[in-house]
């Protein structure tokens, strides 16, 4: 089920402001499990954090469609894939690592991560 | 009249249904039979089961030699390991299993790809005859294909692998498969870092595909020191089978064997398969024995004379004919008129040639009077040609089997068998023969094997070591006297049969192979013109016996006339005297007759009384 969080700018932002680029976000899980359940509290401090208005996220449960699975080519639960901007990159585990995750979203340079 | 042509309709319509009948009921009954067949050979793997293990049941591969090696197949509903090194074969091994399993036992499939995309494979095994999409459209094979690039992906903290079991599990569900291929499952050690996780999931995803009751095969890379470079090994602990491709004197030979199985017998030796249009094929030929049962059936060797040689006969159906001989002493000719006379039969025959191309022996046949093209044309002759070096030994074995499997000849040709050692060692060219020629006496096939010995050395063996092994041993030599070099041939051996002694001169003719006599001469045995000389010699001196005879004959001829001509003359010169004899005779008792008259009647005159004593009255003629 695709349940999407409506963290974004209003429309007229978006449209108004050409140099605010979306994030969109894309989170694969597989049913309410504590590991998919800490992905995502962590998937959201992180955007509030550093996104703060410019992003949306999409929660895939693949229990409910497997189909989609093979779309984004997963393979590990649970996994962020950022759809945009481009290009497109994935980010498996729960996000613990704050660090890790910033650099796999390329929202840090890799030689500010420590 | 009418009556009998009433009768007769009336009667004509149920002669034809019984007659349908009969054919329906043939042909019943050849169904029937072929069921049979096809069930004692479906049951005589699943009969080993049953002593071994009456519950482990099992998942035919489809694949040629494979489920007869594992009698019946893999384990059903548990996880097999392939493994292997690049290009051995593993995925082909793997999607036959999937085709076949879809196609030919109802058992749909899921090929989860981790390498190849799905056009990709689909393009692979089109070669083979398989159309993949086909399958994919008719819901009978799922073909899902993983990618994982590792320059996309980062790690941050926990993770598990239920992406790919959903995925997995939705392709099984959504065409109900019984089967599953992971081709290969490594790729995950490349895409993904932490192997602590990875490990654990594995050993899940083994647990869950057999909760799942799915027959799965995992392909596995060859690693270093153990089967497969991460250890699958571990994991499956069912069945393993290793595919090997190993490259000996520049030929390469696949091989195939079963490390393990458990819960079953299987064949444990290195087995050699082959990978062509139809697939894989593997056969397990070693462990043949010698029960074979033989044949009192003679078939003739195509020449009249060699015939008469052995035994009147031929040779036995089912032997094995070896022919050797130096270079360019008809060998191949003899083979050819075998092979003639064989289709002549009506027999299917098949060439191995290893040195010819088929086109260059139908034409060098085609000069000494033996044509072939009829029998290629008609079917019943082929010719398979190859270079030995093509292939290494094995492979070589595995070929003949499956075109003697295909082409089911009566008499097969080999072309010459001395070739096999180019492919590989002595040693393993004989054992290779071997185990040809206990096959070729299995399946009674008539083999005549052509070898080819060096002009140095002219003895009575065979370069390649199997005159122990053949029935009847032909050999072929040239005898160089009076500055010619002439063809002989002998027989060294005929097993069973009571076999000409004698060395004969043997003539390619124009209208084919021709044995004549030999002369024994004073210097030794001659041919050629030697021998044509001593036979005009021969017929001059019968010529000039046969016309002594008629100058005796006629002289005898002369004398017997000329004696009958005396015989004549004097017999005429006889009568001539005995003529005259009479005549003076005759005229003698005239005259006394006369006188004897004159005598009475002077008596009458003179009345006389009495007649005078001594004096007949009458004188009778003689």
């Amino acid at each position: 089920m695709t349940s999407p969080v409506e963290n974004v700018p209003s429309k007229e932002t978006k449209s108004g402001t050409s140099d605010v680029e979306v994030w969109e976000l894309r989170l694969y899980v597989a049913g309410q499990t504590p590991k998919s359940l800490t992905a995502f509290s962590n998937l959201k401090k992180l955007c509030e954090a550093h996104l703060a208005g410019r992003y949306k996220i999409e929660v895939i449960d693949l229990l409910k469609q497997p189909q989609l699975a093979a779309g984004d080519q997963i393979v590990a639960l649970p996994t962020l894939v950022r759809k945009l901007p481009e290009p497109l990159r994935k980010i498996v585990g729960d996000l613990s690592n704050t660090e890790r995750a910033l650099v796999g979203l390329q929202l840090r340079p890799a030689k500010w991560g420590t | 009249m009418g009556l009998i042509v009433s009768v007769f309709v009336k009667a004509s319509p149920d002669i034809s249904q019984a007659g349908r009948k009969r054919v329906l009921a043939s042909q019943d009954m050849f169904d029937r039979e072929r069921m049979s067949k096809r069930k004692e050979h479906m049951t005589k793997p699943k009969n080993k089961k049953k002593t071994v293990n009456p519950t482990l049941p099992k998942a035919p591969t489809g694949i040629q030699g494979l489920d007869h090696l594992t009698g019946g197949g893999l384990p059903r509903g548990r996880p097999t390991l392939v493994c292997g090194s690049a290009g051995c074969g593993k995925t082909l091994l793997a999607m036959e299993f999937i085709v076949r399993g879809a196609t030919q036992h109802g058992e749909p499939g899921v090929f989860m790809a981790f390498e190849e995309t799905s056009d990709e494979l689909a393009q692979n095994v089109l070669s083979l005859g398989f159309d993949l999409n086909d399958l994919i459209k008719r819901k009978k094979v799922v073909v899902d294909f993983v990618r994982i690039e590792r320059s996309e992906i980062d790690e941050t903290g926990e993770y598990d692998l239920e992406g790919l079991f959903v995925r997995l599990g939705h392709a099984i569900d959504s065409i109900g498969a019984k089967r599953v291929v992971l081709d290969t499952l490594e790729a995950l050690f490349s895409g993904l870092l932490n192997t602590a996780i990875l490990r654990a999931e594995l050993r899940r995803l083994f647990r869950w595909l057999k909760d799942k009751g799915v027959t799965a095969v995992i392909t596995g890379e060859r690693g270093e020191g153990q089967l497969t470079r991460h250890g699958l090994e571990e994991y499956v602990s069912d069945c393993v089978i290793l595919l090997d491709n190993r490259v000996i004197d520049q030929v390469t030979t696949r091989r195939l064997r079963i490390v393990k199985y458990r819960g079953t017998t299987h064949g444990t030796n290195e087995y050699p398969f082959l990978i062509d249009e139809n697939g894989i094929s593997v056969l397990p030929i070693t462990s043949l024995g010698l029960e074979h049962d033989v044949s009192e059936e003679r078939i003739s060797s195509g020449v009249s004379r060699l015939d008469t040689m052995l035994g009147g006969a031929g040779y036995f159906r089912g032997s094995s004919v070896l022919v050797t001989g130096t270079a360019g002493t008809g060998k191949t000719s003899l083979a050819a008129h075998f092979a003639r006379a064989a289709c002549g039969r009506g027999e299917k025959c098949l060439y191995f040639a290893f040195e010819e191309s088929p086109g260059q022996i139908v034409r060098n046949m085609r000069s000494i009077g033996v044509n072939l093209e009829p029998w290629l044309k008609k079917g019943l002759l082929s010719f398979h040609a190859m270079r030995s070096t093509m292939h290494g030994l094995e492979t070589h074995l595995t070929t003949f089997h499956k075109m003697i499997q295909e082409i089911q000849p009566r008499v097969i040709i080999f072309d010459p068998i001395d070739s096999m050692v180019q492919a590989g060692t002595l040693k393993d060219a004989t054992s290779v023969l071997t185990r040809l020629i206990d096959f070729l006496k299995v399946h009674r096939i008539t083999a005549l094997l052509t070898n080819l010995v060096s002009g140095g050395k002219i003895s009575e063996s065979s370069s390649v070591d199997i005159s122990s092994l053949v029935d009847t041993w032909l050999f072929l030599r040239d005898m160089e006297l009076n500055g010619e070099r002439n063809r002989a041939l002998y027989i060294l051996k005929s097993r069973g049969m009571a076999h000409s002694n004698q060395v004969r001169e043997f003539l390619l003719t124009d209208r084919g192979i021709d044995l004549q006599d030999v002369y024994l001469g004073p210097e030794g045995v001659l041919t050629g013109s030697a021998r044509q000389s001593q036979e005009s010699r021969e017929k001059t001196a019968a010529l000039v016996r046969r016309q002594e005879i008629d100058s005796k004959q006629r002289e005898r001829k002369r004398k017997r006339e000329a004696l009958e001509a005396r015989i004549v003359a004097l017999r005429k010169e006889f009568e001539a005297q005995e003529e005259e004899m009479d005549r003076l005779i005759g005229q003698e008792m005239t005259r006394e007759n006369t006188s004897q008259e004159d005598v009475e009647r002077m008596a009458d005159r003179r009345k006389a009384d009495a007649k005078p004593d001594g004096v007949p009255f009458r004188v009778t003629r003689r």
